[in-house]
């Protein structure tokens, strides 16, 4: 199990977080005119990386807030902790 | 509004009335439900001091800024839920003159005020072994150099959500638990105490 640290309450067990998958993917302006393949793209695809991945995550049993985490999928270490809307600073990928 | 009148806990179908005078007197673990809480869930911007100040005149004192961190205790205080979200208590039955108060009080402001009075249920463990208890299903760290009277969490506790808050250094907590879990928690917490010696209080 993940030990995750909470911007505002500190390190707590995974079993108390939701994972909202990969981060900073803007839904686009103007979806009507996507054509079926650029929607899917933005639906569907995701860089998967093995390494360093930007992902969401909501404190869902404590205090309810959304940030944002830098994980290594490999080795599971989390590099960083930051709040949504900031934009993804260091790590490498995509 | 409920009617006081119907007011039943969801404890009733265990008929802990009957055991509350039980000897007990080597118990190291007391259990009792809080039954006169009321709860007011209050979202509100700390940035905005107008609006802060405005609801302290009101409460008589200040909403804890801090994370996890409470102001007051029992049936008058503010236990922190998030950077803008607190659970306000209140003695039961003055829940919505308190609501209304706040309401006038955050007038104009950007609030959102709720009585979540019946969501949860509030059980009150004391007792020199209260602490090892806890540790049976919960993964905080609650020696105190880490947990504290005054300090509160929102966590797990044998898988149920729990809204966990230290009342006194004896210590004692006091544990919110949905209404729908309340008989769970409140059978795992007698099992778990059975080795301490549990004496079952009397609802206050
Ligand atoms: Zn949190």
């Amino acid at each position: 199990m993940l030990q995750i640290p909470c911007p505002h309450c500190g390190p707590r067990d995974e079993v108390e977080f939701s994972c909202g998958g990969e981060a900073h993917i803007a839904r686009p302006k103007e979806s009507d005119a996507l054509s079926d393949a650029e929607w899917a793209d933005y639906l569907f695809m995701r860089a998967n990386p093995k390494g360093v991945l930007a992902e969401r995550w909501c404190h869902t049993l404590g205090c309810r807030r959304w940030f944002n985490v830098e994980r290594d999928t490999v080795s599971h270490e989390i590099l960083r902790v930051y709040p949504m809307g900031e934009p993804r600073g260091g790590g490498s990928g995509a | 509004m409920s009617d006081p009148s119907l007011h039943q806990s969801p404890l009733a179908t265990l008929h802990l009335g009957g055991r509350e005078s039980e000897a007990a007197p080597d118990a190291l673990v007391q259990l009792a439900e809080r039954r006169a809480v009321g709860k007011l869930n209050l979202r509100a911007d700390p940035a905005n001091t107008a609006l802060m100040q405005a609801l302290e005149t009101v409460l008589g004192y200040a909403l804890p800024l801090a994370p996890n961190r409470t102001n007051g205790a029992g049936e008058r205080g503010a236990l922190w839920l998030g950077p803008d979200e607190w659970l306000v208590t209140v003695l039961s039955g003055q829940e919505n003159a308190l609501l209304e108060a706040l309401s006038q009080a955050a007038a104009g402001h950007h609030a959102a005020l709720s009585n979540v009075s019946d969501a949860r249920i509030v059980l009150s463990l004391s007792g020199p072994r209260a602490r090892e208890v806890l540790e049976k299903g919960c993964s905080l760290d609650l020696h105190p150099r880490a947990f504290q009277t005054g300090h509160c969490a929102q966590t797990r506790l044998a898988r149920a959500a729990i809204l966990l808050h230290q009342t006194d250094d004896a210590p004692a907590y006091d544990i919110h638990v949905a209404w729908s879990f309340a008989v769970y928690l409140w059978v795992w917490l007698e099992d778990a105490a059975a080795e301490y010696g549990l004496a079952v209080g009397d609802g206050e």
